[in-house]
């Protein structure tokens, strides 16, 4: 029997139970408003180590051994590792990997890949190929920052539409268990959406369209109403990407108007100069792996539908002229 | 029917570009206007009191602008490896770009950059990333002109 | 002091003009374009004979900005020419331009051995 329904979205037939999740987040976000939410805040951007790149890979390392840790788990007891993060050839998961020693799947979409980890990992436990799988993403602001734009100490003026890349990495554990929660109990795989826009200091804008596409799948394919969920949040939409969102739910015809919010809007305060928002994998994963799940634990939050997103560009397609082509992937979380 | 759905998707294109239009704010010109104008003029200025003392210990004009030039480029410098000048950036925008020390600054922040990926295809071979356009669009030029001022003065 | 205020208001004026530029032609001007802008409209003017004169007026305040640095280059190259010709097209600009960018690649590479990128 299929497990799929309508033309994006898979139930999970047994839901896989999130047994476990750890986040580590750079200085910034910790001093942001959810700083005692996350099981460690570094004290700066190296991390003991030599390149911020070697930084952000031990971040992902020490989130996933954090996570496994509290069920007193072994690295070798884990059976898959699905990880990605924003460089090229995603070296922050895949020397991660290469100290973990778990059987290893490296994952690429941009801000979207912790939503997108956790619906293939999911896949996967529910598949019964595995009981035991981690999924696990992390960005770097100055990792991110030199790829993607200028060098860090050059004079740029920063855009009211800029966004700043969160220094943080989550994991997540799944296992095949009976009893306990929060589980994830369904997904919708998004399409890349282009609506042409190619400002890379308005990512926000370009991904917003992407994030309501799936929404809107989501529910269509399910027939829920879209208050089924306590809180929907998105990835990184940042301000600018959020206010067009809810402009775009209303002409989508999303109604009842759910209850929505992005965090990369609350990873900060209005304090922290980061403009629109934060961006990153880690924004996503660092709210879900650190205030998110801590609430769905303490049952204040029963049902969340996580819509990360990307933006699927490179420096090079930008200078080709490309324009920004987006996906949004949704996980369904539920206490049940 | 193709160009049907070619012209559906512009117009939807269109309409989003026009949302996005209202929603996104709008960068606050007057004061970045006010702020580049100052720490630009005041970068001249600074440039300008160089050159004024180093004619008044006998250099002479073309001299005294190179020694002006190149003590900016040392304070730019200097500046950016104490992380200072990219603070002044966020706030001066253009006033610290366009002088001669936002030229220095992108030299060396390129250079800082990629230390970590050593000195010879790191530091040494990134050193004009941003900058080296710069140079080859100044050069170019100026040469296009010498041309035609011998085609011209024969 | 007379020099100093003009230096002040003109210096002033061309990053004001580079500020509007980068606020109201959306979306992607970078401080690379502008640089680039800059010096090619810098070395340009100069050609047409029309920097100069604002050299004159403004010192300082024509000169630090990176259209100055276009100026020297297409000057140098101008002078060189009516003495060496053809060569002198060649050699003049860098010539004239020598002390700055010798300068901006030594300090650059000190810089990078002395500091590391704040984090």
């Amino acid at each position: 029997m299929s497990k799929k329904q309508g033309r994006q979205t898979i139930v999970f037939a047994s839901p896989p139970l999130i047994s476990s999740w750890a986040s580590l987040v750079g200085p910034k976000e910790g001093e942001g408003p959810w700083g005692e939410d996350f099981d460690q805040v570094l004290h700066d951007y190296l991390y003991d180590e030599q390149t911020w790149e070697k930084a952000e890979s031990k971040m992902l390392k020490e989130a996933v051994k954090q996570a496994i840790s509290k069920r007193y788990y072994q690295p070798s007891e884990i059976e898959l590792l699905i990880s990605g993060d924003l460089l090229n050839q995603i070296v922050s998961a895949n020397y991660a990997a290469r100290e973990l020693s778990i059987p290893f799947l490296g994952m690429y979409g941009a801000c979207s890949t912790m939503a997108e980890s956790m619906l293939t990992a999911a896949m996967a436990v529910d598949g019964g190929f595995f009981s035991c799988v981690v999924a696990a993403v992390s960005s770097h602001h100055y990792t991110a920052e030199r790829q993607f734009r200028t060098p860090t100490e050059q004079g740029v003026q920063k855009s009211a539409t800029s966004q700043w890349t969160a220094t943080a990495a989550g994991a997540v554990l799944l296992e095949a268990v009976p009893g306990g929660n929060p589980r994830i109990t369904s997904a919708t795989i998004g399409q890349v959406i282009d609506m042409g826009q190619s400002d890379a200091a308005n990512m926000g804008s370009a991904m917003a369209p992407a994030a309501v596409k799936t929404i809107k799948a989501h529910f269509d394919d399910l027939n829920r109403s879209p208050d089924y969920y306590d809180l929907i949040v998105t990835g990184d939409l940042g301000k600018v990407g959020m206010a067009l969102a809810q402009e775009l739910f209303i002409r989508e015809g999303l109604l009842p108007q759910p209850n929505y919010s992005d965090c990369g809007v609350l990873l900060y305060n209005d304090r922290q100069d980061v403009n629109s928002g934060g961006s990153g994998c880690g924004s996503s994963a660092a709210m879900l792996c650190g205030p998110i799940l801590k609430k769905m634990s303490e049952g204040r939050i029963n049902r969340l539908l996580l819509v990360a997103t990307g933006a699927l560009m490179s420096p090079t397609t930008s200078f080709q002229g490309e324009t920004i082509p987006s996906i949004a992937h949704a996980v369904a979380l539920e206490n049940i | 029917m193709d160009s049907l759905s070619e012209r559906l998707k512009q117009a939807e294109i269109d309409e989003y570009n026009q949302l996005i239009k209202k929603i996104e704010p709008k960068p606050p010109v007057i004061k970045n206007c006010i702020w580049a104008f100052i720490v630009g003029g005041l970068i001249c200025v600074f440039g300008q009191l160089i050159i004024n003392f180093l004619m008044s210990n006998g250099w002479n004009q073309t001299d005294a602008g190179s020694g002006a030039s190149v003590i900016l480029i040392f304070l730019a410098a200097l500046f950016t490896g104490l992380g200072l000048y990219d603070e002044l950036g966020k706030y001066a925008g253009a006033g610290s770009i366009v002088p001669i020390t936002g030229f220095a600054n992108a030299i060396v922040a390129s250079a800082m950059e990629f230390k970590r990926e050593g000195y010879i295809f790191g530091v040494g071979a990134r050193i004009f990333s941003v900058a080296g356009p710069t140079l080859v669009f100044g050069f170019t030029i100026a040469v296009f002109i010498g041309l035609l001022n011998i085609l011209f003065t024969k | 002091m007379n020099s100093l205020l003009l230096a002040f208001l003109v210096g002033g004026a061309f990053c004001l003009i580079g500020q509007l530029i980068m606020d109201l032609t959306k979306p992607g001007i970078t401080p690379g374009h502008i640089l680039v802008g800059y010096i090619s409209m810098g070395a340009i003017l100069s050609g047409m004979g029309l920097y100069q004169p604002l050299v004159d007026f403004a010192g300082a305040g024509a000169t630090v900005p990176l259209s100055g640095f276009g100026h020297l280059l297409t000057q140098g190259t101008i002078t060189a020419v009516q003495q060496r010709g053809l060569l002198g097209a060649l050699s003049g600009g860098v010539e004239a331009a020598a002390a700055g960018i010798t300068a901006a690649i030594v300090f650059g590479y000190l810089a990078a051995v002395l500091f590391n990128p704040r984090s």
